[in-house]
């Protein structure tokens, strides 16, 4: 059998990453096994958990669900790419402050889905909220207090978004 | 400083998961390391006749395949750990790898071991295996029937154990004034922790240790069975559990795919990495309940219960995991009589084999099942007597003033206010609005039900004797270090095994408190059977009442210690010294005083010890607890539904909890709301499910309805605090109240709003189709 493998370029994090890869390779597991980012989790074979969740050219993507292939030429961030501890971004801080997280398997996954609720609307309601963690299962935190840290998070987002707006007005006024 | 126990402090835990710089059994990446596939069986009964693995081995990148018989004297089949005392036990194994025989669906025919894992996939493939199929059974009456087929030869009928407690005389109900008996299904379910099992074993010829990192509850019980099972002295194998990805119970139980990778890793001196994936997880990690449950209590018109005889028939799968005999038999039978003063009571419990998947623990094992059977019974004998359901639960609680209190299984619960939990959660629903509106709704053809159940659990598994006493082959004790550094800072080391329980933030808060030192100058060591040197693990709602019991034991050593080298300095003796807030002072004389670093690196350097006292500052404990604890708890469900649909809504969910003194009140909040969410789960979602030859048809995501976060209402939980006297913390236990108190409070819930039509019992899960044809038979039979 002969093995057929496709160069590709993949912007990860904001570093240009190539690699030669089977055609029939996961993105999950291109990040995982070949670019040792492994804080994006695997945990079903159906695209149910949403464990795998990143964000392919701002959208959040179930990576077990894309191959490395159709990556090609795209920007993918994962959670290593969202923030880290000296600069996290305010979904961590949320999911920190509020205790939206318990054995923190499924929280890499369900943040990056969130960011992509957030990034859609800023300031969803619970409801709306529980409808946007449709594509997740958490097993542990039965969600209340996930909901608590995206509301958290759109706040801490809202309240830098208010903050550096008034500092552009200033700037004008002067 | 602050309180530390009793403060909702963020975890400690929290960063490196959420930057993403957790580190799972699936992260370990070796070098050199290869990757494991399991052939598995895709019948339910059938003999093996031949296996041919030739085009698997010609695949390049395939290094090798083993089967049943080439682990025949190297690998032994995986034991139970529980030998249930007086059941007359017949206990099987499950093999390393089957040989002759397969007994379930997803039983491990082959390991197929490659360069990476799509080559191990695309080899499982070419494995040819020639099957004879059997004829199957899977539910449990069904394989007690005569005539059933057989899953293990040698034992008749299936039946794999018989357990009796208690005593009642049959007068009790034939001369009782009300009886209602009741026939409940627990349906069978599947703990799907969001991480599967998984194993990566590395090998060093030249020290001839085993190394094996897995997602386990319990490294040291897996080091102790797998060093067994593999023939290898307990010294030369490390069990590691890094991080791991929730457990539910599931990664309690011993299995064979960890040993075999071990196994794989020792011959081929390569390391093997084994990830479950989620097909495998439905097939092959331990289901859980599935029990007929009968039930009958006896009782006055006037609402006092007098006895109560439960028949259990449990499917256990086709061998006996690792718990598997005891989960229906004591921790089931020992609390069938749940918070209520029922003088008699008696239980059976027959355990069978059939062609499934094992049954093995599942957050609270056992307990959920005692609880809803006996929950559900009170609401059909309140509803027999033409009582409130509330009136006839205060009628018969356990009163306050009779704790410690000794139940008729002869277990003593250690404290309670059963009344106040009930109290409040009424008061929190507004019970008596609710009930008006109802009436109202009905009126207008809305179907609202409310559902109470005021449950009791057992958890914090102790003392050892009685361990050993009922059969279970290990200890229950717990074992803590903790280690001051010359700094001050200080590692504790337990052997508990937290797999997202907080336990890294709730033991430091204890320490903290202990030691009057910040809560980020301590460490949590944990997990690695190299590092600790024993403990039991964590299961049963048992980590912070026995191992942070031995957290703070052996931190009050430390102080103890650490006074005796202060007062030394100080020149003044140890009962002239107080010790607070970190600071060692002379009573009397303030500004006379040490503070506990420097006290840490005095002991340390041990240049001025007192005579007789040993450098460094350690403080150990191994605390063996007196008794079990109970958590307790009344849990209030409000549903509306659906008449034309059957579709229930959870309008509120309303928790009052007793789990002891309360360490860290957010993470306990936090506990409470996933074992809410599991127990509705069970209540109105989940179920495994087989067709009649065995076959999981419930055996992905697709298949099996998780809870999502959409189905849930706000959950109002709060905490009553009965300390318990059982251990110096006044912990009790708090991973398994929700699953054991909300199934039985939602079912009540339902089967409230139905009452209109007639309805007295459905099993769970209560899908709207079922609930539908329920409504929908009493129309037309109206």
């Amino acid at each position: 059998m002969v093995t057929v493998t496709k160069h590709i370029s993949v912007t990860v994090n904001g570093a240009l990453r190539q690699a030669e890869v089977e055609p029939r390779l996961l993105l999950a597991h291109f990040l995982r096994d070949v670019l040792d980012l492994t804080g994006t989790h695997i945990g079903c074979d159906t695209s149910q958990c949403g464990a795998c969740t990143v964000m392919v050219n701002g959208e959040a993507v179930k990576s077990c669900t894309m191959l490395a292939v159709q990556a090609d030429g795209a920007a993918v961030t994962t959670v290593e790419g969202l923030g880290q501890m000296d600069a996290m971004h305010p979904i961590q801080q949320g999911f920190w402050e509020k205790h939206g997280l318990q054995c923190g398997f499924c929280t890499p996954g369900v943040m990056m889905a969130m960011v992509g609720l957030l990034k859609e609307n800023p300031d969803p309601s619970e409801e709306e909220i529980r409808d946007g963690l449709e594509g997740v299962i958490c097993r542990c935190t039965g969600y209340q207090f996930i909901v608590s840290a995206v509301q958290h998070a759109a706040k801490l987002i809202r309240e830098a978004e208010e903050t550096k707006q008034a500092m552009a007005n200033a700037g004008e006024g002067r | 400083m602050a309180k530390m126990i009793g403060a909702p402090l963020k975890r400690k835990e929290d960063p490196k998961l959420i930057t993403g710089n957790g580190r799972f059994t699936d992260d370990i990446k070796l070098p050199g390391m290869l990757y494991g596939a399991f052939v598995r069986s895709p019948h339910a009964h059938a003999r093996i006749k031949a296996i041919d693995a030739d085009g698997a081995l010609a695949l390049p990148g395939v290094v090798a395949v083993y089967t049943g018989q080439d682990l025949i004297g190297k690998v032994k089949a995986v034991p139970t750990m529980w030998y249930v005392t007086g059941a007359n036990l017949k206990a099987k194994d499950r093999s390393a790898l089957a040989v002759d025989k397969v007994r379930y669906a997803g039983e491990c025919v082959a390991l197929v071991v490659a360069e990476n894992r799509y080559i191990a996939r695309d080899a499982v493939d070419l494995i040819e295996v020639e099957y004879e199929e059997l004829s199957a059974v899977v539910h449990q009456e069904a394989a007690l029937a005569e005539g059933a087929p057989l899953v293990h030869d040698d034992v008749e009928n299936n039946l794999a154990l018989l357990w009796k407690a208690g005593e009642v005389p049959d007068e009790e109900f034939t001369e009782a004034e009300v009886v209602v008996k009741q026939r409940l299904y627990n349906q069978r379910v599947i703990p799907n922790p969001i991480e599967t099992r998984g194993a990566v074993a590395q090998y060093n010829p030249g020290s001839d240790e085993l190394t094996i990192w897995c997602t386990s509850q319990n490294p040291h019980i897996h080091r102790m069975v797998y060093a067994d099972v593999l023939g290898i002295p307990e010294t030369r194998l490390r069990v590691v559990s890094p991080d791991v990805g929730g457990g539910f119970g599931s990664k309690i139980a011993t299995y064979n795919e960890e040993a075999v990778i071990g196994h794989a890793a020792r011959d081929l001196k390569r390391p093997v990495k084994w990830i479950e994936e989620r097909k495998e997880h439905f097939m092959a990690t331990t289901h859980a309940r599935d029990e007929v449950i009968e039930v009958e209590l006896a009782g006055k018109r006037d609402g006092t219960f007098t006895a109560i005889r439960v028949k259990n028939t449990a499917n256990l799968g086709a061998y006996l995991s690792t718990f598997g005999g005891g989960c229906p038999t004591i921790d089931f039978g020992l609390m069938v009589t749940g918070a209520y003063t029922i003088p008699k009571a008696a239980v059976v419990t027959y355990g069978v084999y059939t062609n499934t998947t094992p049954t093995d623990a599942y957050r609270g094992a056992g307990k959920p099942e005692a609880a809803y059977q006996i929950e559900r019974i009170v609401d059909l004998f309140a509803q027999e007597i033409g009582m409130d359901p509330v009136e006839v639960r205060r009628k018969n609680l356990i009163p306050h003033e009779a704790f410690p209190y000794s139940t008729a299984m002869g277990v003593a619960y250690d404290s309670g206010n059963y009344q106040d939990t009930l109290g409040q959660a009424l008061e929190i629903v507004d019970y008596e609005g609710l009930r008006k509106q109802q009436e109202r709704l009905r009126q207008e053809g809305k179907w609202l039900g409310i559902g109470v159940s005021t449950y009791v659990e057992l958890c914090g598994f102790g003392p050892s004797k009685v361990a050993g006493a009922i059969g279970f082959m290990g200890g229950v004790w717990e074992n803590s270090t903790v280690r001051v550094h010359p700094s001050g800072k200080v590692s504790v080391f337990t052997g508990t095994s937290p797999h997202g329980q907080g336990t890294a933030t709730t033991f430091a808060q204890v320490v903290a408190e202990k030691l009057g030192i910040p809560i980020d100058d301590i460490e949590l060591i944990s997990g690695d059977t190299r590092s600790v040197s024993m403990g039991w693990g964590t299961y049963g709602s048992r980590n912070t009442a026995v191992g942070g019991a031995a957290v703070a034991i052996a931190a009050d050593r430390v102080v103890a210690k650490a006074k005796t080298i202060a007062a030394h300095e100080l020149e003044a003796s140890a009962t002239d010294v107080e010790f607070s807030e970190g600071v060692f002072r002379v009573i009397g004389a303030p500004e006379r005083s040490r503070t506990f670093q420097e006290i840490a690196k005095s002991a340390n350097f041990a240049w001025n010890l007192p005579d007789g006292v040993e450098p460094a500052l350690e403080g150990q404990s191994f605390f063996d607890p007196p008794n079990f604890v109970y958590p307790f708890g009344a849990h209030i469900c409000v549903v509306e539904v659906d008449g034309q649909t059957g579709e229930i809504e959870l309008k509120r969910y309303v928790a009052v909890d007793d789990v002891g003194r309360v360490i860290n009140p957010l993470l306990a909040e936090g506990q409470v709301h996933g074992g809410v969410a599991q127990g509705i789960g069970q209540a109105l979602w989940e179920g495994a499910v087989y067709s009649d030859n065995g076959q999981l048809l419930s055996g992905t995501f697709m298949d099996y309805a998780m809870p999502k976060a959409r189905f849930f209402p706000t959950i109002e939980s709060r905490f009553t605090e009965n300390p318990s006297p059982v251990n110096p913390l006044g912990a009790k236990g708090v991973g398994e109240t929700g699953t054991t108190g909300a199934p039985p409070a939602v079912v009540n819930a339902v089967m409230d709003a139905l009452r209109p039509f007639g309805i007295k019992d459905l099993d769970m899960p209560l899908t709207p189709e079922k609930v539908w044809r329920a409504m929908q038979s009493r129309r037309e039979n109206a």
